[in-house]
């Protein structure tokens, strides 16, 4: 690990001019760090600030602060009421130790666990851009068949993200330049040419908090997470589904996948597939074909596929079946 | 606390050492409290196959608290130990820094000795290796076949022949990956030398051994050398014997004149001390259309490190498990850029038991049998492995399956793959044999009553979470009736009478006698005191004969009177003005009996897995295990060896699996979110039941070992399970989600 400066924020504006990496619940970066997989000359802890805070909007929706802890937000309320796909995606996700230090920002920008990324004697263009991705010819069955390019396959490993992206989050930042609101679905890149580069995000700029919109009366929602073992394990494909259906009809709905993108992976295709349709397996299979229609395997990673259609097929079942 | 007397052995007691773990006393081999401890850290190779071209430490060298860096180049080679010639061994008999050759992926290449851990630790990242890399041999493709004879060669009639015209044959290949031991407590000694003494905290399941195989490599005089290990965070076969770290560590200390800790990480748990070794085994049965077994072939290869030679004994299993005239077995070693592989639970028994208890059960598919009814048509009434074939000293494996089918409801398994439905799952039912051979070795024991009216038993062997300990305090416990709270035992120390290494299931037979020998031994001083000490109630008076005494209750009695009629043990000790009397005893197998009997405990597993094909998603549901292994002498303890064997199949069967990179020799996964073990969510309501009939060929109580067996069926009887379920026959563990969704399943062997 190398040597580095450690402060702690006393304010917004101050983590903000501090120019150090974040630490909000350090389940990510500690670990990097310890690996030398991340490097930081300077560590801002931002624990002190006063974003733990999860409240209800004026007009319906809820705002979640960005240290609010992934425990916290799992068993809040409102969240396992109204939004049972976010607290369900959460208690999917790690340990109850990690989610007990894990924070919202920290959640949205966790990195991957790609087996060379974290090792710096591989080559990886996300850790080191330009020294080549040891993953593509390498043990693969763990990584994207969704978003990948030639330099990174690398999956998002975010349980919740994946829920926020179905639930059309917003991420609110606040930089240099003063405060942002990037919708999640806006937020997040795929690797291309420069998978270093993860998201949106400019240096120095702090997730303050995280917004969701209200549903609308009727709505239902789930997140299925499929993996090797009952628990602790990242997903190998998950669905999370937020949906309206009156009558058999399906009136909206809002579908992403996990496990299986280089980012969380919202599916439109899926979307357009079901909306207006009837709630029905074989629409059901035909939305998750065209959520998967762009998917490219590796060498080992081919059945995430199939998993991530059965996946969603579930939870579009789960989801629209009369009680 | 169970009650004094007879009732105490095969009661369910508590482990005495319980509250010292549960409150953090308990000292592992890291806690021992030290003066001046400097730490020590490995600098581990990040290749496969090379030489060390060069080490440059000199800016490690600067850095802060820096007291050393030892590596091949500046350090006194160590001897090799003895191994064979003097009954010692090390995890590998090529010891740190021999030479400059790089044989595996993590091996040690160097060690910074430090202030502290995080300044050892900082500093070895600073060390510079060059390496001039080669090519490493890493799967099994990769290394060339195997030259001569096999490893194990066993042959009886004519299998070949027979084989070849049965009328009904199963010939398939199974591969169990390597799996890597994660004991919570990771390899760790401190060693501290004063003057030419040295001492070593350690965790290990083997302090005589270890203090053996140290004072080898060092060249140091046994006695020089002491082992202390009170408490082992587990061992699972992989501390059987000392690995590199604690040579370092004596090494090391002896260099900065200090005592020395070097914990071996979690990542290069997975690497530098040892694995149980990947294994492809071909299984051919032949059968007659009713289902009588008439040749079994069973050929294994195995890889090996480029360093030294370790043989998992797959196929001895095979040659007594049922009964079939003609058998050949044969198993052939490969070597590989991969550490040396060492025992795991269970070795030999636990990877063989799954070819054969798999491939019985596509054989009894074939005959459209009972997989129970075919086992019990083959059911070996003696031992065939030997010529002439030996009786068993007592085996009851038909009450063990006939136990199973009535608890597990087997009669309403519909042998139909896919046919039996609970909710929206289906289920399958599986189930397989398991074995171990029982046996038992030589112990000294010494036990030692108090004039406080507390006894003291001490042993130089070790317990490694099992319960021995605890068994220790029953036996004294039982032939004095002092209650086991005032009964200390001291284990884990190798300057005690020498006991038994804590492995292969035999502790608890091989230190019963000898304990019982040895409170006997205490008592009759005890008796003898109380005849010849004036002031005695049975003081024989010049001339008289002295009254025949007994102790019960932790009363010194006349023997036909009750216990209540004499006094406690202690007032005579206190007449006589003594503080203590010992007792001490070695027992011995007798070798006359050796050979006549054979000795196994048995078993019979059954699993249930549900499976949701709308989302290829398996768990295991329901686990029964039945086990005769002699009397259980204490309930708790045997329980729990058993149903935590019992997780660990689970893992095997369903997770379990180092993979390595075939371009480095890394195990991808070396780390504990990465590296599959059952969670507790993976790990159903789990029964356990003894069928209990003493087995007094090798001890008085009738005790045979339960560390091991219960992992034994696990993986053939869930793997047979999930074939029932999905029509899927999965032959290379672990079980993938692939296996059911028809897909590619990284195979990287
Ligand atoms: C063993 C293990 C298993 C896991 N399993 C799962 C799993 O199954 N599913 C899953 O979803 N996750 C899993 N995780 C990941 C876990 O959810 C994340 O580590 C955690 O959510 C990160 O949150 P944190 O607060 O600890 O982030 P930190 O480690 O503190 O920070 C992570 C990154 O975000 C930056 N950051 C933090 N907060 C802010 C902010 N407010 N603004 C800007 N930047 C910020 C930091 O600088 C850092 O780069 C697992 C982790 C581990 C170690």
């Amino acid at each position: 690990m190398q040597t580095f400066r450690y402060s702690q924020a006393r304010s917004v504006e101050g983590a903000v001019r501090s120019s150090g990496t974040f630490l909000a619940g350090g389940t990510t970066l500690v670990d990097l760090m310890k690996l030398d997989v991340l490097q930081p000359n300077a560590v801002v802890d931002i624990n002190p600030l006063p974003l733990a805070q999860v409240e209800a909007l004026p007009g319906g929706g809820l705002r979640i602060g960005a240290m609010v802890r992934n425990s916290d937000l799992a068993n809040h309320a409102t969240v396992r009421e109204q939004y049972a796909v976010l607290s369900e995606a959460l208690l999917s996700g790690a340990s109850p130790q990690l989610r007990n230090m894990a924070t919202t920002g920290g959640n949205l920008l966790q990195k991957t666990r790609c087996y060379y990324y974290r090792d710096t004697n591989y080559a990886c263009n996300k850790r080191q851009p330009g020294s080549g991705c040891s993953a593509i010819d390498g043990y693969n069955r763990i990584h994207a068949v969704l978003g990948g390019s030639a330099d990174c396959v690398a999956t998002h490993p975010s349980d919740m993200a994946v829920a926020m992206m179905a639930l059309e989050a917003t991420v609110h930042t606040q930089g240099a330049q003063g405060q942002r609101a990037i919708a999640l679905d806006q937020f997040y890149l795929v690797p291309g040419m420069t998978p270093d580069k993860e998201n949106v995000l400019l240096p120095g700029e702090l997730i303050t908090h995280v917004t969701l919109p209200a549903l609308a009366a009727g709505t239902r929602s789930h997140y299925l997470k499929l993996r090797d073992r009952a628990q602790y394990e990242f997903a190998l494909a998950s669905a999370a589904v937020v949906v309206r259906v009156s009558g058999r009809r399906i009136e909206r709905v809002r579908i992403a996948l996990g496990g299986v993108g280089t980012k969380p992976w919202r599916s439109a295709e899926a979307e357009r597939a079901l909306e207006g349709r009837d709630a029905t397996t074989e629409n059901f299979r035909r939305a998750a074909d065209a959520a998967m229609a762009d998917a490219k395997p590796l060498r080992y990673n081919g059945f995430k596929i199939e998993l991530a259609k059965r996946a969603l097929v579930r939870t579009l079942e789960t989801t629209t079946q009369t009680a | 606390m169970g009650t004094p007397g007879n009732s105490i052995i095969g009661a369910a007691v508590s482990r005495i050492d319980g509250p010292a773990k549960v409150s953090g006393k308990a000292q592992y081999a890291l806690d021992h409290p030290l003066d001046n401890v400097a730490y020590g850290v490995g600098v581990a190779s990040t290749v496969g196959n090379a030489r060390i071209a060069s080490i440059d430490t000199s800016t490690a060298e600067r850095m802060p608290g820096v007291l050393a860096i030892l590596h091949h180049g500046n350090t006194e080679p160590l001897f090799r130990p003895a191994e064979q010639l003097e009954h010692s061994r090390a995890g590998e008999i090529r010891p740190p820094f021999e030479d400059d050759q790089v044989y595996y992926y993590g091996q040690f290449v160097a060690l910074v000795v430090a202030n502290t851990f995080e300044q050892a630790k900082d500093a070895a990242s600073r060390v510079q290796i060059h390496y001039d890399v080669s090519k490493p041999a890493v799967l099994l493709s990769d290394a060339p076949p195997p030259q001569g004879p096999p490893r194990i060669h066993y042959s009886r009639g004519d299998a070949d022949q027979a084989f070849e015209s049965a009328p009904v044959k199963i010939d398939e290949t199974y591969v169990i990956p390597v799996e890597t031991h994660n004991p919570m407590e990771m390899h760790a000694t401190i060693a501290a030398w004063d003057r030419d003494k040295l001492t070593l905290y350690a965790t290990t399941q083997g302090v005589v051994n270890y203090q053996k195989v140290l004072s080898e490599v060092l060249g140091t005089p046994l006695e020089n050398v002491n082992v202390i290990s009170p408490f082992c965070g587990s061992g699972f076969g992989g501390k059987l014997f000392p690995w590199p770290q604690s040579m370092l560590a004596a090494l090391a200390a002896k260099r900065v004149h200090r005592p020395v800790a070097v914990q071996v990480p979690r990542s290069l748990m997975f690497t530098t001390v040892g694995h149980r070794p990947l294994t492809q085994q071909r299984m051919r049965l032949g059968a007659t259309e009713d289902g009588k077994l008439v040749a079994i072939q069973h050929d294994v290869v195995q890889p090996t490190s480029m360093v030294d030679v370790y043989v998992e004994g797959c196929t001895g299993v095979t040659t007594m498990l049922y009964d079939c005239a003609n058998l050949t077995a044969n198993q052939q070693l490969v070597r590989l850029n991969i550490g040396t592989p060492t025992p795991m639970r269970g070795p030999g028994i636990v990877p063989g038991l799954f070819p054969l208890e798999s491939a019985m059960d596509e054989l009894a598919i074939q005959l459209k049998m009972d997989p129970i009814e075919l086992r019990l048509k083959n059911y070996a009434e003696q031992d065939e492995s030997y010529s002439p074939p030996r009786p068993w000293s007592s085996k009851h494996l038909r009450e063990c399956y006939q136990t199973g089918v009535e608890r597990f409801g087997w009669s309403k398994r519909n042998p139909q793959v896919g046919s039996m439905r609970s909710g929206n799952e289906i289920l399958g039912w599986g189930m397989a044999s398991s074995t171990w051979h029982a046996g038992r070795g030589s112990a000294t024991v010494r036990v030692r009553l108090n004039a406080d009216g507390t006894a003291r038993a001490s042993c130089a062997t070790q317990d490694i979470g099992t319960g021995t300990y605890t068994i220790f305090a029953q036996v004294v416990s039982q032939k004095t009736g002092i209650p086991l709270d005032k009964i200390q035992v001291v284990l884990g120390d190798s300057s005690l009478p020498n006991g038994p290494t804590s492995g292969g299931s035999t502790t608890t037979a091989t230190v019963l006698p000898a304990i019982a020998r040895a409170t006997e031994a205490a008592i009759n001083s005890v008796l003898d005191a109380a005849t010849r000490t004036p002031g005695s109630p049975f003081f024989a008076q010049e001339g008289a004969t002295a009254p025949k005494l007994a102790m019960a209750n932790g009363r010194v009695h006349i023997a036909d009177q009750p216990p209540a009629s004499g006094v406690p043990f202690e007032q005579i000790l206190t007449t006589r003005r003594i503080a203590a009397l010992d007792g001490e005893a070695r027992t011995s197998p007798d070798p006359a009996d050796e050979h006549k009997v054979s000795s196994h405990s048995f078993g019979a597993q059954f699993m249930e897995v549900a499976w949701d094909p709308g989302i290829a998603r398996l768990r295991v549901t329901r686990a029964l295990t039945v086990i005769d292994a002699g009397s259980i002498i204490n309930k708790k303890a045997g329980t729990n060896q058993i149903l935590g064997a019992v997780v660990m199949g689970i893992g095997m069967a369903m997770l379990e699996e180092t993979i390595y990179d075939p371009r480095n020799a890394k195990p991808l996964n070396n780390n504990f979110a990465d590296y599959l073990v059952a969670t507790n969510a993976d790990v159903p309501e789990l029964e356990c039941v003894f069928v209990e009939y003493p087995d007094y060929h090798l001890n008085e109580y009738g005790a045979r070992g339960i560390g091991e067996i219960g992992l034994a069926g696990v993986a053939p009887a869930l793997i047979n399970a999930i074939h029932h379920a999905t029509g899927v026959r999965v032959r290379r563990l672990p079980f993938r989600v692939e296996d059911v969704l028809g897909a590619e399943k990284a195979t990287v062997i």
